[in-house]
């Protein structure tokens, strides 16, 4: 014991090997780290959707594929839509650092339009798809493609739901630090269904097309 | 050195409610600029038919998804090696693994049973 203590340089502090009082943890200061892990546990759902369309996307049942039902020009204005819908979010995100509530609320509208434009288009393609026969119920193919891609929409309209939440939420609140919070995690969640889209009209779209 | 960090930790306190790393209106508009060219090419690729090889063309596709998706992490998601002190980014890596084991995966083990299976009646047909 003795020993110990005399190896410890005098006048220095006495190391502590542990954290004598739980220090403060600032209201909602792990937050961002939660929704960002569960982002990407969502993103592990995607994963096994996409795998499962990779794996059965090839089987036709004699039904039709995937050149004879996809319209590319379609889904070029889709991608257009959710593209333009992300960078309105980040000027949202913007306009919120300079606390400017009436610039946020109107970014944050122009991107639940352009959000909405992408679920109308998209319920547009499907009905079409639907009405010509090529329902989920058609082939393998037919069955993982309105999963993959209807899962993704469910959550683009969750989204959705969510914005419009939170534009009354600012609206009558204003911008206070939890509504701040809450943007930033909408942020989070919009940006990363845009990237899923890219995984969606590469692999499934213009990769379908060069079956 | 325990100490040290300990003291960086406590100075760093402060900053939490910042939140992660937001963009500035330049990061947003060269992110969404490039975005704009890596969708153009390869839509313009597959619906003009300029390649011919339909393997080429697959592999450039996704060769443009691939950079668009890094575009879009690092200039819309801004994941970088700080935020959070390193968190944000692990997080991502562990999932990116676990997501190619799945996909990779998922492929090699179902391309190899479907042509390890029976013959079906379509390739039977063109049997002798």
């Amino acid at each position: 014991m003795t020993v110990l203590t005399d190896a410890v340089a005098p006048g220095a502090q006495a190391p502590v090997f542990y954290v004598a009082d739980e220090h403060e943890h600032p209201e909602g200061s792990s937050t961002y780290l939660g929704f960002w892990i569960y982002v990407m546990s969502d993103c592990l759902i995607f994963a096994c959707l996409f795998a499962t369309f990779g794996v059965l996307g090839g089987n036709y049942a004699a039904g039709p594929a995937p050149k004879d039902v996809f319209e590319l020009p379609i889904v070029a204005v889709n991608t257009a839509m959710l593209l333009l819908s992300s960078i309105t979010y980040g000027f949202a995100m913007l306009a919120m650092d300079k606390n400017k509530v009436g610039a946020t609320l109107g970014w944050l509208v122009v991107t639940a339009l352009f959000g909405a434009a992408f679920v109308g288009i998209e319920m547009h393609e499907f009905a079409g798809l639907i009405h010509e026969g090529a329902t989920p119920q058609r082939s393998a193919f037919l069955s993982s493609f309105f999963t993959l891609v209807g899962t993704h929409g469910l959550h683009v309209t969750s989204g959705l739901v969510w914005m419009v939440v939170l534009m009354v939420q600012v609206a009558t609140k204003g911008l206070i630090q939890a509504n701040k919070r809450r943007l930033v995690c909408l942020s989070m969640f919009w940006h990363f269904l845009d990237v899923v889209w890219i995984g969606v009209f590469t692999f499934v779209y213009l990769l379908g097309m060069l079956r | 050195m325990s100490l040290d960090a300990h003291a960086l930790d406590e100075s760093d306190h402060g900053h939490h409610d910042d939140g992660p790393p937001h963009g500035t209106l330049q990061s947003y508009l060269t992110g969404f600029g490039l975005s704009v060219v890596l969708t153009a090419i390869p839509f313009w690729l597959i619906m003009s038919g300029v390649i011919a090889n339909k393997a080429v063309a697959a592999i450039t596709v996704m060769a443009f998804a691939f950079v668009q998706i890094i575009v879009h992490v690092i200039y819309f998601l801004h994941v970088d090696f700080k935020s959070e002190r390193g968190w944000t980014i692990m997080a991502f890596i562990f999932t990116v693994v676990i997501l190619f084991i799945t996909l990779s995966g998922s492929l090699w083990v179902m391309y190899h049973l479907t042509s390890n299976m029976a013959p079906t009646s379509a390739v039977m047909r063109q049997m002798p």
